[in-house]
C-alpha cells in the first residue's frame, strides 16, 4: 500500500476528455435534418458564388417576344419572367443580393449588439439600468413595423434596407447577450478568477467570451431566417434592391402581375427565400440541439 | 391587482416617452427636408421658408417635439401632407380594419396552434409531434407575403373560389360582418395567422410537456384520476402563459400586417404605411407608426396584468 510502484506512474495514460465544441460538432453531424439543411445551404450559397459558371444565360438579357413562358420551356428550364429574362439565372444571381442582404444584417447585430450586451451586463449599475431601458423602447416595436418604418424615412436601398435591419436585430442580442453575461457573470468560477488576482480584462476575454458567446452565437443563427424573410419583404415593398437587379424578394414582386398567367413561375422567386429560411432555421435548431444551450 | 397595474403603467412611461421620441426623430433621420414632396420646384428661398415656418420646421428639435407632443395629448397627429387630411382619422380608420384582420387571424392562429401544441407536448416523440413541429416550424419560417401570393394563386387564380383582394365588394373600404365582405377576409386572415401558429404551437408543445413532467400531475395520475380530468388541469396550468403568447402575437400583427395587406390590398394601417412610405407623407407615416407602436406598448400591459391576475402564482417585482 505505501510502496507505490513508480513504473504504475508512467504507465497511466491521462485520459483526455472531449473538447467542448468537437462533441458539439459530433453531435452536429448525427442530427440528419440539421445536415440535410446545412447541404441546402451550402448548395444555394455555393450557387450564389459560382453564379456566373452556373447560370444558362445573362440573368439582365431579356426580350419582349418572349415573355411569361411556363417552366420546361425549352431553354428556360423554369421558364422566363415579365421580361422575357430567364428565371432560372435570375433566381441563381438572386441568390447573391438575397443572402447578402439576409445575412448582413445579424452579422453586424451579432457583433455591435452582443458588445452593448455583454458591456452592460459586466459594468452593471445604472449603466446597465440605463442601456437596457433604452432597448426596451426598441421591444416597443414590433420588428417587422420597426424595419420598414426605419426604411421607410430613409428611403429605399440595399444600404439602406440593411441599416434597418441591423437596428431592428441589436435591441434583440443585446438582451440575450446581457441576461447571459449576468448569469455568467455570477459564477463561481469568475469570483475564483477575480480573487486569484486575474484582470478585469483576462476574466471578459478568457471566462465571459469563452461562457457567453456561444449561446449567443446560437441567438443570431436563428435571427438569419427572420432577417431572409424581412429583407425580401422589404424589397418586395420596393424599399430594398432597385430593378433590374435580380433578388427574390424584389423578383416576387414585378411577377405578381403574373399570377394569373403563370402562377408557378410567380411563386418561385418566393419558393427560394422558403427554402433558404427554413433551411437556416432547421440549421439553427439542430445547433441549439447539439449545444443543449436553452434561451 | 391594482397596485401591480399602477407600477406596470409607472414603468411602462419612460417607454412610451421613448417610442415618442424615435417616432418623432423618423421624419429627421429622412434625407432631404420633409416638405420636398410638396414644395413647388421653382419656390423661392423665402416661399421655401415660409412653408418651413408653417409647418413649424424652422425651430429648434426639441421645440419641434415638444410642440408635436403637446398636439398629440390633445388627440392631434398632423395633417397628411399627400392629402391634407388630418392624420389622426386616417389612422383610426385604418387601424380598425387592421384589427378586425389581425383579431380573426390571431383566433385562427391560436385555435390550430394550440391543438397542434397540446398533441404535440401529449405525445411527445411520436410521428404527431414530429408532424405538429413540422407545422410549427413551416409556419415560422415561411415568407408570409409569398405565402399570400399562394393562396391567391390557388383560391384565386386557379379555383377561383374567393376574391383575391380588397375589403368588400366595389371596393368597399368599411369591413361589415355580412358573407360578402367574410369572402374577403378568408384568404388575408389564414395567411396571416401562420405566424402565431407555429408560435403558438412550439409555446403550447413546451408548456404542456413541462406540466406532464411535473409532480403533482403524477400525482393526480397516482389518486386516480381519469385522463381527461388530468388534461383540464394541464389546461389550467398551460393558460396564462398561452393567452399571454397569444396577445403580444395580436400586437406583432397589428404592426407587421403591412406585407400581407399589401398583397391583398386590405386597406389597413399596412396598406396607409405603404401609400405614406412612397408619396413621402412624414407626418402620415410618423403618426401611424407612433399608433401602432403605442397600442402593442398598452397591448403588452394589458397582457402582463392579466397574466399575474391569471396566475397568481406569478411573483414580480
Amino acid at each position: 500500500m505505501s510502496a507505490i510502484d513508480a513504473g504504475a506512474i508512467v504507465t497511466v495514460n491521462p485520459v483526455r476528455s472531449e473538447g467542448y465544441w468537437s462533441s458539439v460538432g459530433r453531435r452536429l453531424v448525427r442530427d440528419p435534418v440539421a445536415m440535410l439543411a446545412l447541404a441546402l445551404i451550402l448548395l444555394i450559397v455555393l450557387a450564389a458564388i459560382f453564379a456566373p459558371y452556373i447560370a444558362p444565360a445573362d440573368p439582365f438579357r431579356g426580350s419582349m417576344v418572349r415573355r411569361l413562358r411556363p417552366i420546361g420551356t425549352p431553354g428556360y428550364p423554369l421558364g422566363t419572367d415579365e421580361l422575357g429574362r430567364d428565371l432560372l439565372s435570375r433566381l441563381i444571381y438572386g441568390g447573391r443580393l438575397s443572402l447578402f442582404m439576409g445575412v448582413t444584417p445579424v452579422l453586424l447585430a451579432f457583433m455591435v449588439g452582443s458588445s452593448i450586451g455583454i458591456f452592460a451586463a459586466y459594468v452593471g449599475g445604472w449603466v446597465n439600468t440605463v442601456v437596457m431601458r433604452v432597448i426596451d423602447v426598441f421591444f416597443a416595436f414590433p420588428s417587422v413595423l420597426l424595419a420598414i418604418a426605419l426604411s421607410g424615412a430613409l428611403g429605399a436601398g440595399i444600404l439602406n434596407s440593411i441599416v434597418s435591419l441591423t437596428v431592428v436585430f441589436v435591441p434583440q442580442i443585446a438582451r440575450i447577450a446581457e441576461s447571459v453575461t449576468t448569469q455568467t457573470r455570477n459564477r463561481d468560477f469568475v469570483e475564483a478568477a477575480r480573487i486569484s488576482g486575474a484582470r478585469t480584462l483576462t476574466i471578459v476575454r478568457v471566462h465571459v467570451l469563452g461562457n457567453v458567446l456561444g449561446p449567443i452565437f446560437v441567438y443570431a443563427t436563428s435571427l438569419i431566417s427572420v432577417s431572409m424573410i424581412l429583407s425580401s419583404g422589404l424589397s418586395f415593398l420596393g424599399l430594398g434592391v432597385k430593378p433590374p437587379e435580380p433578388e427574390w424578394g424584389l423578383m416576387l414582386n414585378t411577377l405578381r402581375t403574373a399570377i394569373y398567367s403563370q402562377p408557378l413561375v410567380a411563386a418561385l422567386p418566393g419558393a427560394m427565400i422558403f427554402i433558404t429560411s427554413i433551411s437556416f432555421n432547421l440549421f439553427s435548431d439542430g445547433l441549439r440541439g447539439a449545444m443543449e444551450v436553452r434561451q | 391587482m391594482l397596485l401591480y397595474a399602477l407600477k406596470r403603467l409607472v414603468y411602462v412611461l419612460p417607454v412610451a416617452f421613448g417610442v415618442s421620441i424615435v417616432c418623432f426623430m423618423l421624419v429627421h433621420l429622412a434625407p432631404g427636408d420633409p416638405l420636398t414632396a410638396i414644395m413647388p420646384i421653382d419656390a423661392t428661398a423665402q416661399q421655401q421658408a415660409e412653408m418651413r415656418a408653417a409647418y413649424g420646421f424652422d425651430k429648434p428639435l426639441p421645440v419641434q417635439y415638444g410642440l408635436w407632443l403637446w398636439k398629440i395629448f390633445h388627440g392631434d397627429l398632423g395633417s397628411s401632407i399627400a392629402s391634407g387630411r388630418p392624420v389622426a382619422s386616417e389612422v383610426g380608420r385604418a387601424v380598425g380594419n387592421s384589427l378586425i384582420l389581425a383579431s380573426l387571424a390571431t383566433l385562427i392562429g391560436f385555435g390550430f396552434g394550440a391543438f397542434f401544441g397540446f398533441v404535440a407536448g401529449y405525445f411527445r416523440g411520436s410521428t404527431l409531434d414530429r408532424l405538429a413541429s413540422l407545422v410549427s416550424i413551416l409556419g415560422v419560417s415561411v415568407p408570409h407575403y409569398w405565402l399570400g401570393m399562394v393562396m391567391v394563386i390557388v383560391f384565386s387564380a386557379l379555383l377561383g373560389w374567393l376574391p383575391s383582394t380588397g375589403a368588400g365588394p366595389g371596393g368597399s373600404t368599411a369591413w361589415r360582418p355580412d358573407w360578402e365582405h367574410l369572402r374577403y377576409i378568408i384568404l388575408p386572415a389564414i395567411t396571416m395567422s401562420a405566424i402565431p401558429m407555429g408560435i403558438i404551437s412550439r409555446t403550447v408543445r413546451a408548456l404542456v410537456a413541462d406540466i406532464l413532467s411535473q409532480e403533482f400531475v403524477q400525482a393526480l395520475r397516482a389518486k386516480g384520476m381519469g385522463e381527461w380530468d388530468v388534461f383540464k388541469h394541464v389546461v389550467r396550468n398551460a393558460a396564462p402563459t398561452a393567452l399571454a403568447v397569444m396577445g403580444l402575437q395580436l400586437g406583432y400583427l397589428l404592426g407587421g400586417s403591412i406585407l400581407i395587406e399589401t398583397v391583398f390590398a386590405w386597406p389597413g394601417t399596412g396598406f396607409l404605411l405603404n401609400t405614406a412610405i412612397f408619396q413621402r407623407d412624414l407626418p402620415l407615416l410618423q403618426g401611424a407608426i407612433l399608433v401602432l407602436a403605442l397600442f402593442f406598448v398598452g397591448l403588452n400591459l394589458i397582457v402582463d396584468v392579466l397574466q399575474t391576475t391569471l396566475d397568481p402564482r406569478i411573483q414580480r417585482g
